[in-house]
């Protein structure tokens, strides 16, 4: 069982997870069309790049645009989920060593006392989301059963390792469930509402480019973010 | 019943269709009719596929539903935070549920559809500045007035309004004649009092080529003979055509993007013939949204700019005073606490956030501006945006959106509204017959003559 969730199903989520990405980000480059987003893009490439950075870095910053200025306590928790969604899976040191066993290269670790602070970040600010989503009529009202769907594939890895990790109960069984539940998150990405990982990037360029060519930035006005 | 003979899918082409929908006082016959319209489910899927593409789609999937549009939507905020204003609600609700349903929605679904699409966004943009994921629901209203535009779902003002431009190329019933005659006759009005002022008429090669918003010519004419005489002062070698003089269109407000298309090449059409070095447009912020920053890719302009360098009313102003072509008597300047309204669809939608206060530092005494809060590209909409203004049957729901404008401009303090945009102009004028909170509100044509040093090519002879 444990080589062929870490053999086979690793691989082919791995594989469907990356094709799956790389597609749609063409799928989404390809589908933008100057004349139904009245935005011209390849008439103004150097504008249209620079809006698209602009736009994508105010954005991943920390209170860097007045939207996330004007909501703190969502930016905190928002920062907060996506910090450590983002960096134990990558750097956390038992994935490291997986990732040279399997593929033969690994990224750097960090501590494991940072690793743990960060999951249980994740899982911390997860319960706040949630508890938002409940308690703010404007959450509540757009919030469906499939969102909280995607808040539990997104977290369910992160909870699982904790178990793994404190050896609550049977190891080996929580190891083969945090698996498990890591690439139920990677056969997502691509077909959910979790494809933002990518789309996020791509929407906001999009925007960006709006904004660094038609909207003002030929006239030389950034958008204050 | 299909279709009603006023309300139905067809849009206005002649004269006397649009003289038989004008007959329908207040659109009575045409609202009941509405109510039995069919939905063609198969035209508007089929609508769907061949223009929504990856950006919409992508906007309407990867929407977290985290709520944080909701406080950047003045209507959210002004109706009591009623959660069914959030923008992301209102457009999930309407246009991500007819992309779900495949377009199979019925008469009752498009009737709300109907009203959140002209009564609860008035396409100002602000919300795509607050969405972490960049999502523009006003935008997408702007794609969903289109959809609805195409089944007959359209408020009756803007069926009017769109049917204007394809019979007329204009937003009222203005002909060539009639512009070139109320040119040249409130020109002559003001003739003694600056001498050699004239309006150049169909002249190529002119520096500046200037155009209008039919309503001057129709209601305001002054604002006409006030055009003239600025440009007269400032010794600019300047021309009106007398075919593509109109730079509205309420096409854009009704998603008639077939008018949008007629309406702008016909200006452009203009250019071409004219050859100005430059276009000019008067003070108003959707004809400027249409002509200058839409219209390119309506006429299928590949650079996404109109034949001729175009530029809106503040900007010639602020250069002019900048150069000192137009000089200010510093005696005149205005001497009241005194706000600048900041268009959306030329400060949010074209980046001219500063050019307004350029100008009124010329002709304001230092000390009396208040800036509204907030401001600039952040600012609110006026209340009567992107058609809100005009459509009857949404009236209670207009004056309540006029709040927000409202309390922003009694927090400034301020006793004058300058409002260079038409719209802006009407809802500050709306408000204040609505609310009496005591203020004038003023295009800076006037107030900029009122202070002006009339140079000596332009004092009456002794």
């Amino acid at each position: 069982m444990y080589e062929f969730i870490t053999g086979f199903m690793f691989w082919l989520a791995l594989g469907v997870c990356l094709t799956g990405v790389i597609v749609r980000t063409i799928l989404y480059f390809r589908g933008l069309q100057w004349n139904l987003d009245r935005v011209a893009y390849k008439a103004y490439p150097v504008e249209g790049f620079k809006g698209a950075i602009r736009s994508i870095y105010k954005w991943i910053l920390p209170f860097g645009t007045h939207g996330w200025r004007k909501q703190p306590f969502m930016t905190v928790i928002f920062f907060s989920f996506h910090l450590g969604a983002v960096v134990v899976p990558l750097f956390l040191l038992a994935h490291n060593l997986f990732l040279e066993e399997k593929l033969g290269f690994s990224f750097f670790s960090i501590n494991g006392g940072v690793a743990d602070f960060l999951t249980w970040l994740v899982v911390a600010s997860t319960v706040l989301i949630i508890l938002r989503r409940i308690a703010l009529p404007e959450v509540r009202i757009m919030t469906n059963w499939y969102d909280y769907l995607i808040i539990l594939i997104s977290v369910a890895p992160f909870v699982t390792g904790l178990m793994a990790r404190y050896q609550v109960g049977d190891y080996s069984f929580w190891l083969l469930v945090h698996i498990i539940s890591g690439e139920i998150l990677l056969f997502a990405i691509p077909f959910t509402k979790l494809s933002h990982v990518f789309l996020f990037f791509a929407s906001r360029a999009q925007l960006g480019m709006d904004y660094g060519i038609k909207r003002g930035g030929l006239k030389g006005t950034k958008m204050a973010w | 019943m299909p279709e009603g003979i006023f309300c139905n899918k067809k849009p206005i082409e002649t004269e006397d269709a649009l003289t038989a929908l004008l007959g329908d006082t207040s659109g009575s016959q045409y609202y009941k009719e509405m109510k039995s319209l069919d939905v063609d489910s198969k035209l508007l899927w089929t609508t769907i596929q061949n223009t929504c593409k990856s950006r919409i789609r992508t906007w309407l999937e990867i929407c977290a539903h985290c709520g944080m549009c909701a406080d950047s939507c003045f209507l959210y905020l002004v109706n009591d935070r009623d959660p069914e204003q959030v923008p992301a609600y209102k457009i999930q609700s309407t246009l991500g549920e007819i992309i779900k349903r495949k377009g199979n929605v019925d008469n009752k679904f498009m009737h709300m559809a109907m009203e959140t699409a002209w009564a609860k966004c008035t396409c100002c943009n602000r919300c795509g500045m607050y969405c972490p994921h960049g999502i523009d629901m006003g935008i997408m209203f702007g794609y969903l007035r289109g959809l609805l535009y195409q089944q007959g779902f359209v408020p009756w003002e803007l069926k009017i309004g769109a049917g204007m431009h394809r019979v007329y190329r204009a937003q009222m019933d203005v002909s060539e004649e009639e512009f070139v005659e109320t040119f040249q006759w409130m020109v002559e009005e003001y003739e003694e009092e600056y001498p050699g002022l004239a309006v150049p008429v169909d002249v190529e090669n002119a520096d500046i080529m200037y155009t209008v918003n039919a309503r001057e010519v129709k209601h305001y004419p002054e604002d006409l003979a006030e055009a003239a005489i600025l440009f007269h002062a400032a010794g600019e070698n300047w021309t009106v055509p007398s075919r593509g003089w109109e730079q509205t269109s309420l096409a854009m407000f009704a998603g008639d993007w077939a008018a949008c298309k007629m309406q702008v090449e016909n200006v452009y059409a203009a250019m071409e013939r004219l050859k100005p070095k430059r276009m000019i447009g008067t003070e108003c912020g959707h004809a400027h949204r249409a002509t200058v920053v839409e219209g390119p890719y309506w006429a299928g302009r590949k650079d996404g700019k109109p034949p001729a360098e175009s530029i809106h009313y503040i900007e010639w102003l602020a250069e002019a005073l900048r150069e000192g072509k137009l000089k200010i008597d510093p005696e005149k300047r205005i001497k009241v606490p005194v706000t600048l309204q900041d268009s959306c669809n030329y400060v949010r939608n074209h980046g001219l956030r500063e050019t307004g206060r350029e100008i009124l530092s010329y002709i304001v005494e230092p000390g009396y501006y208040r800036e509204m809060s907030p401001n600039r590209e952040h600012n609110y909409c006026c209340g009567g945006g992107g058609g809100f203004n005009g459509i009857g049957l949404f009236r209670p729901q207009r004056n309540k959106a006029l709040i927000t404008k409202r309390d922003q401009i009694l927090a400034t303090g301020a006793k004058l509204v300058i409002a260079p945009c038409h719209n802006c102009w009407d809802a500050i004028r709306d408000l204040e017959e609505e609310f009496e909170i005591g203020i004038k509100w003023s295009f800076l044509k006037p107030l900029v003559i009122s202070m002006l040093e009339i140079p000596g090519h332009m004092k009456p002879e002794e």
